[in-house]
């Protein structure tokens, strides 16, 4: 094991659980989920969700010292036919509705956002091309909001890229129709220096299908918090992700999936792989099982994959039940390492260092990339992480 | 013909109260062809002597030298030397979560040959080797070493023996902790490599009881770091009589 913190879990329903009558996921938080920034106190660090965040990092996006400068961030939406992309105010009815901000940086960004964008799938409509956000980050601080909502039935993949560089918090909320469909891929490519943290809403429509592939690889500090809700039964969420933190990095994702409705499902796989000094790695997965969720099937797994000395991982899962009427609840959570006796068996086989190294990162990633889906982001992916592993060696 | 000569090798290995001297001046020519057992207690400086031979970054060699047909080992990294032939099956072969067997025997194999095997002469040629060594062909989709008993193991490093096709095949252990079965099926493995006439084969054992079914053309008492005696097939049946013990005497055993 490398130098990791790891709660003990085992493949099934071993390691951290609470069974509750009162939601210690929710009351955990140090404030409840408000839109007024004022009704969060500025973080001191020692709370449970800023505690493995370097909060002297987040450029002041965590104490209302950040402030927009206009030139921020670059947004440029690409829509097929038959997709609307609106842009609106706080006072919109669809702004906010996949989710409320749980801690003071969310908040932040709905309390200073200038204008919301709103891309929306009418119902029944089946997209055959990718809708493409692109975010780029042209040196300044922006605070954003944008919502994907699909009509009922209707189906779709939205390609969201950050790039350059940037000081950003925003909320993102997918609103999903009873039976919609929705992949949604965030890539994280940030320039080194930028600064990105948000939440991530997803409101889980009856017998709706979500899939999020969380991609990080880039920026000095990257804080993703994907959460997900169900509105009717039958909804299922698939939270996959997959980041590369390199030396210096802090790359920190949290996860919340509320089964707050009867017979839903949700499955959350995140892979990391980490290399350099202080190149630092946060998962957080806790799944709420609601006393009313009866019939729920989640699983959670987070799986770590060390390179080099000097880099640190915190893998927390958690899985809270209410009710013993579930189809199956797990979590599990382990760090491995890459070490020297790994290296040397390798290369006694001829296989020359950097390729010893390529092999065992990729056989590592290439079970979640294929469970993407889609075979341009694939091959995206798999390229990017090559690129990162050349990086590292040269 | 291909020729590995060990001349007065001496290795250490950091220790916490600095360098320890495990190897005091190995001197062993093995050439093609040739099989040469290695007998020693335990910490008499068998494994050491394995590994420094593979490159093994623990061990430091301080003086002697290492040929393979007039080329410097020592001066190779350690893919280097597996590319020039010299193969060493471990006594403890690592996991490697993540790689498939498949993909890690094509992925050495290819390395060691220069080129990657054309894929169906290929398949058929691995299929055929495990089938040999009676090994389960959905071993090939497993992890490499993860999971696999020791025999398993041990299959699976003679299989790499089999599709490398080395000049040098050192074997550390390769029958500890093996029954008479799994004994006898990666002995078997191991001849029908020597049977090529094309390797030279150091085999390192604490038993004679591989030697058995793998003959050697001379055997090698190591005690204290050095080869303290060498000879026939015949010395291993006097240390099967005699034991060690009157190499280990007065010799520090480490």
């Amino acid at each position: 094991m490398a130098e990791a913190q790891n709660i003990p879990a085992g493949s099934t329903t071993a390691g951290s659980i609470a069974v509750a009558a009162e939601s210690t996921v929710a009351t955990r938080m140090s404030a409840p989920p408000s839109f007024d920034v004022a009704d969060f106190p500025v973080p001191h660090g020692r709370e449970e969700e800023w505690r493995f965040t370097p909060l002297e990092r987040l450029r002041g996006l965590h104490d209302g010292t950040a402030v927009a400068d206009g030139e921020g961030v670059k947004v440029a939406i690409e829509a097929p036919e038959g997709v609307t992309v609106e842009t609106v105010g706080r006072d919109d009815a669809r702004v906010g509705r996949a989710g409320t901000p749980v801690d003071r940086v969310a908040a932040q960004a709905y309390s200073s956002f200038e204008q919301a964008s709103v891309v929306s799938v009418p119902k029944e409509a089946v997209l055959t091309e990718p809708i493409r956000i692109a975010v780029h980050g042209e040196g300044g601080t922006a605070f954003g909001h944008q919502v994907i909502e699909l009509g009922a039935f209707a189906e779709a993949v939205v390609v969201i890229d950050h790039t350059g560089d940037a000081v950003l918090a925003a909320n993102v909320d997918y609103v999903l129709g009873d039976g919609a469909k929705l992949t949604v891929v965030s890539v994280q490519d940030w320039d080194e220096k930028a600064v990105h943290v948000a939440q991530h809403n997803a409101l889980v429509g009856r017998d709706a299908s979500f899939k999020s592939v969380v991609v990080t690889f880039g920026g000095d500090v990257v804080r993703i918090h994907p959460r997900v809700r169900y509105a009717g039964t039958g909804g299922e969420a698939e939270l996959f992700g997959l980041y590369f933190t390199d030396a210096g990095q802090h790359q920190e994702h949290r996860l919340l999936v509320d089964h707050n409705t009867p017979h839903c499902r949700s499955n959350v796989a995140y892979k990391g792989a980490l290399q350099g000094q202080d190149a630092h790695a946060v998962w957080i997965g806790d799944v709420l099982i609601q006393a009313k969720a009866e019939g729920t099937d989640t699983y959670e797994l987070n799986r770590n994959l060390v390179l080099t000395d000097g880099a640190r991982v915190d893998s927390v899962p958690n899985l809270e039940i209410e009710t013993g009427e579930i189809a199956g609840a797990g979590h599990a959570s382990a760090t491995g390492r890459f070490d020297d006796e790994q290296l040397f068996y390798l290369m006694a086989r001829g296989i020359p260092a950097e390729e010893a190294r390529r092999l065992v990162v990729r056989g590592f990633f290439a079970e979640l990339v294929q469970q993407i889906g889609l075979p341009d982001v694939e091959e995206r992916l798999i390229a990017k992480i090559e690129a990162e592993l050349e990086a590292s060696v040269a | 013909m291909a020729t590995l000569e060990i001349r007065d090798l001496h290795v250490s290995v950091e220790a916490e109260n600095g360098p320890r001297e495990i190897l005091k001046g190995v001197d062993l020519t093995v050439k093609q062809g040739e099989t040469h057992a290695i007998m020693g207690p335990n910490g008499s400086g068998k494994s050491t002597l394995a590994y420094s031979l593979a490159g093994h970054p623990k061990y430091t060699i301080t003086a002697g030298t290492v040929t393979l047909d007039g080329e410097d080992v020592l001066e190779m990294s350690v893919d280097e030397r597996a590319r020039a032939g010299v193969f060493l099956a471990m006594q403890y072969p690592v996991e490697v979560p993540g790689v498939s067997v498949s993909n890690f025997l094509r992925t050495s194999a290819t390395a060691v040959r220069g080129e990657a095997p054309k894929l169906r002469t290929w398949v058929k040629e691995v299929k055929e080797s495990m089938e040999r060594l009676q090994m389960d062909p959905a071993f090939a989709e497993r992890n490499v070493n993860e999971g696999f008993s020791g025999g398993e193991k041990k299959r699976h490093e003679i299989l790499q023996l089999e599709l490398l096709k080395p000049k040098v095949a050192i074997l550390d252990e390769t029958d500890s902790g093996l029954d008479v079965d799994a004994l006898r099926i990666v002995s078997e493995g191991v001849n029908r490599v020597r049977e090529t006439g094309e390797v030279g084969t150091l085999l390192i054992t604490h038993y004679t009881r591989i030697l058995r079914y793998i003959k050697p053309d001379f055997v090698h008492v190591f005690a204290n770091g050095r080869i303290a005696e060498s000879g026939g097939a015949e010395l291993a049946d006097k240390l099967e009589n005699e034991g060690y013990e009157a190499y280990t005497k007065g010799g520090a055993s480490e």
